[in-house]
């Protein structure tokens, strides 16, 4: 049977977004998204070879992105920030992007919270992970699943 | 080039921890478009942001193709004593965007 417009359309909300932006952009001939490898080794060269920990650090994303070229990000890690311990850097990276890199704050112990926030695109439907490096050399991280429903890498 | 935005509080007790915005406008070519003739668009992004008080670093970032157009940017700092805070940009191509803000400690 074929299937309904209706039933159509349902079935490309469910199966996502991103299949269709994933065809739509290889058709085109654009670079491909980041593979596993470009995330771990992204991973492996900020932290090293670090016991990688969660909890102190919060990464908060909206839940679903309707634009993926603007979708706010803040991050916040739980330290005094004084001169013998605080978070050194923070950085975020997103699995399903074209290059998987997104930002890397670096904080001192004059900013005094380590908060920040910005703005970041998103391709597809995927997960952004944050990892923070404390001056103690530990390692905290978080992951959130944001759904987009624009791509936001042009085309 | 236009003037960034920056959202500094005028004053604020010794200690304090301040919150700081700032956004400015920049088109942060991703490299990942082409244009109408299929030719890919240099990327071209303000890969730097640093923020020092007085001279001193208090807030840095590296940045990459992922941050949308119109970078925005928010962060906080502690403040001891009235000073200037400067914020500065850097483009791919290496030309800088300077920004001064004062604050009045008490």
């Amino acid at each position: 049977m074929n299937p309904t417009r209706r039933q159509f359309l349902k079935q490309q909300l469910l199966t996502g977004s991103a299949i269709i932006a994933a065809g739509g952009l290889s058709t085109l001939g654009l670079p491909a998204f980041a593979s596993a490898e470009d995330v771990a080794q992204a991973l492996a060269e900020f932290v090293g070879d670090a016991q990688t920990q969660t909890g102190l650090l919060t990464l908060k994303t909206p839940e679903i992105a309707e634009n993926g070229n603007t979708v706010p990000i803040s991050i916040s890690v739980e330290s005094d920030m004084t001169e013998d311990a605080y978070v050194e850097s923070v950085m975020v990276l997103a699995e399903g992007n074209p290059s998987p890199k997104v930002i890397t704050f670096h904080f001192t112990p004059a900013s005094g919270q380590a908060v920040a926030s910005t703005r970041m695109r998103l391709a597809k439907t995927q997960n952004v992970i944050a990892v923070a490096k404390m001056s103690d050399g530990s390692v905290y991280t978080d992951t959130k699943n944001v759904k987009v429903t624009i791509g936001g890498c042009g085309g | 080039m236009s003037k960034p935005r920056i959202k500094v509080p005028k004053k604020a007790a010794a200690g304090d921890v301040i919150s700081i915005k700032t956004l400015v406008n920049h088109a942060m070519e991703s490299g990942q478009r082409k244009d109408k003739a299929g030719n890919v668009i240099p990327r071209k992004i303000l890969n730097k942001f640093a923020c020092e008080f007085n001279g001193n670093p208090v807030f840095s970032t590296d940045i990459d193709a992922a941050i949308s157009s119109n970078p925005f940017i928010q962060f906080s700092a502690r403040v001891a004593e009235s000073g200037t805070f400067k914020f500065t940009w850097t483009d791919d191509d290496g030309s800088v965007i300077e920004a001064e803000k004062p604050i009045e400690v008490s």
